[in-house]
């Protein structure tokens, strides 16, 4: 069933069709609509969860923390400083390896107040331990939540799916609803590893002495590590049932390319339109969707970027006092490899400023004049 | 791809007016893209709404500044804003006005349209005759003026779309469909 849906709604369909059991959420911009619509779903019984309403965010992260403890399917959705005050659980959820979806709306962190695009606030939680995945439009955002259930239940580890807000959150466009019979064939039940049942009564989350620590850790980076290989079978496997493929990136034309623009979130739909167009002139321009923020696919990156003369990579995002997030991670991933490209760095689109395929263009044709990139991100368009 | 902006006060309905011509024209095999410009939706204030229309999957993902279509939900905003900026050369301006399209003064540089949706609005009793909600009206005119969308696409559209008074949403868009003047 293909229907005009906004990202926001595709987010809570693809929650209906995961058969969640729990949701428990509390509202804010831009995110509200993803539970005002599961809660209308609960309400007519088009969905058979328990729908919990909370007091804040860190109840509502304790809560389903709790309801997946226990062997429940359970999902929240949140954004900016919502997330925020959902920091100290967050880690708690992933080091108790409890495979919970969140959505998070990506929205900029006040002040100044600002309710718009911005990626700043679920990388400011890069190292909680959660698996997150950035996606491009409002199909992979329904695509995106019934795969994150699959990963998490693989690995034991939460995810959490980031979009932008407004781009996705408020627009609408064709979705395809793949039914339930299709989505139950792909998704089966959650089975937990381990649950709270008074039944069978065990111990969780005891002290841990020093002799057992880094045991316990490293093998919570084991998890992330094969989570990397885990995400890529998920999304071939959702592909070969639903026609739609996904990875923990995607490399468009990079084989034989020169310069490689490296995205994620809604900048990556404008530059395919500019990879097309530059494509048809000649000029050897690839394009890196990044998908997978954490775990960071290290071998992908350096498969796609490798042989390349440049990269130009956007964000949307800053880390104060260093720059942009994904082009520090990227230096990082490219370090120690031989043919890797120079690496331009530029900040763009903050607090949901747009970003227009003149913009990337712009882009690209700087690069091409410059020697060599700066060391620091350059900012885009600033009306100083 | 053809580019709408849609200017209203908020109140009127501007956003789920975009929203039905995309479900519509989606309906009639187009790729489309709908939402309002962010963050602006307050009762009474100007707020405005896109809409992209496509054969195929549409990629830009930032507001429309060159509108090949404009729709003007409020007569008092021409008092208020230049809708007409960015408005391509020989673009098309849809108005609700009781005036006439040779009474307003942009017929030379657009091709203008007008309707008469505060009325149509009233007597279908939606909203109320001081505030009435105009955007099904809107969508009715804009069908004729385009001819993007069928008239009939846009009714269905209005049944599935607005919860409330549908019937007379779907009248008042038929009735609008036919009083559009060139």
């Amino acid at each position: 069933m293909k229907k005009v849906l906004m990202g926001n709604h595709a987010a809570s369909w693809g929650v209906q069709l995961s058969r969640v059991k729990m949701i428990s959420a509390y509202p804010i911009t831009p995110q509200t609509h993803i539970v005002e619509e599961l809660s209308e779903m609960c309400g007519d019984g088009s969905l058979d969860a328990r729908f919990l309403k909370v007091e804040s965010e860190h109840s509502a992260m304790a809560s389903v923390i709790a309801s997946q403890a226990t062997g429940v399917r359970s999902f929240t959705a949140s954004s900016s400083n919502g997330l925020a005050l959902m920091h100290e659980l967050l880690h708690w959820a992933a080091g108790a390896r409890l495979p919970i979806v969140m959505v998070n709306v990506n929205r900029a962190l006040a002040p100044g107040w600002n309710i718009w695009a911005d990626q700043g606030d679920s990388l400011s939680q890069r190292d909680t331990g959660w698996i997150q995945i950035y996606v491009e439009d409002n199909q992979e955002v329904l695509d995106s939540v019934i795969q994150g259930y699959r990963i998490a239940e693989s690995v034991d580890l939460p995810v959490m799916i980031c979009y932008d807000a407004f781009f996705l959150s408020h627009t609408y466009e064709p979705v395809d609803i793949p039914s339930y019979d299709e989505v139950d064939a792909w998704l089966p039940p959650y089975t937990p590893t381990n649950h709270l049942d008074p039944e069978k009564p065990k111990s969780f989350y005891p002290l841990v002495m020093p002799d057992n620590y880094m045991e316990i850790k490293y093998k919570f980076q084991q998890a992330h590590e094969q989570a990397i290989g885990v995400i890529d079978e998920v999304g071939q496997s959702f592909g070969t049932s639903f026609d739609r493929y996904y990875g923990v990136v995607e490399a468009v034309q990079c084989e034989d390319a020169d310069i490689i623009l490296v995205t994620s979130g809604t900048i990556t739909s404008p530059a395919r339109l500019v990879l097309e167009e530059m494509r048809q002139k000649g000029e050897k321009v690839g394009l890196l969707k990044m998908r997978t923020f954490r775990p960071f696919p290290v071998k992908a990156v350096q498969q796609a970027l490798n042989g390349a003369k440049k990269a130009i990579v956007v964000d949307r995002n800053c880390s104060w006092g260093k720059g942009g997030i994904f082009a520090d991670e990227i230096k990082s991933a490219m370090s120690n490899t031989t043919d890797a490209p120079m690496i331009y760095s530029y900040i763009a689109g903050l607090g949901g400023r747009s970003i227009t395929p003149d913009d990337i263009r712009g882009l690209i044709e700087e690069a091409i004049e410059s020697d060599s990139p700066s060391s620091e991100s350059v900012w885009k368009g600033l009306k100083l | 791809m053809i580019e709408i902006r849609l200017h209203g006060r908020g109140g009127q309905g501007s956003v789920i007016a975009s929203k039905i011509l995309a479900v519509a024209a989606f309906a009639e095999g187009n790729w489309v893209q709908s939402f309002p410009k962010f963050g602006v939706e307050r009762r009474g204030a100007p707020v405005e709404a896109f809409l992209r229309i496509a054969r195929d999957k549409i990629f830009i993902r930032s507001e429309v500044t060159d509108p090949d279509f404009v729709v003007v939900l409020d007569p008092s905003l021409v008092e208020v804003i230049d809708f007409t900026t960015g408005l391509k050369e020989n673009g098309s301006i849809l108005i609700n006005t009781p005036k006439t399209p040779q009474e307003l003064d942009l017929s030379d540089r657009f091709k203008v349209s007008c309707v008469n949706a505060s009325k149509i609005a009233a007597d279908h009793r939606l909203g109320s005759v001081t505030s009435p909600i105009v955007n099904t009206a809107i969508c009715g005119a804009f069908a004729r003026s385009s001819g993007l969308v069928g008239i009939d696409a846009v009714c269905e559209a209005i049944t599935q779309e607005v919860p409330i008074k549908p019937e007379n949403n779907s009248k008042a868009a038929r009735v609008a469909f036919e009083s559009t003047l060139f």
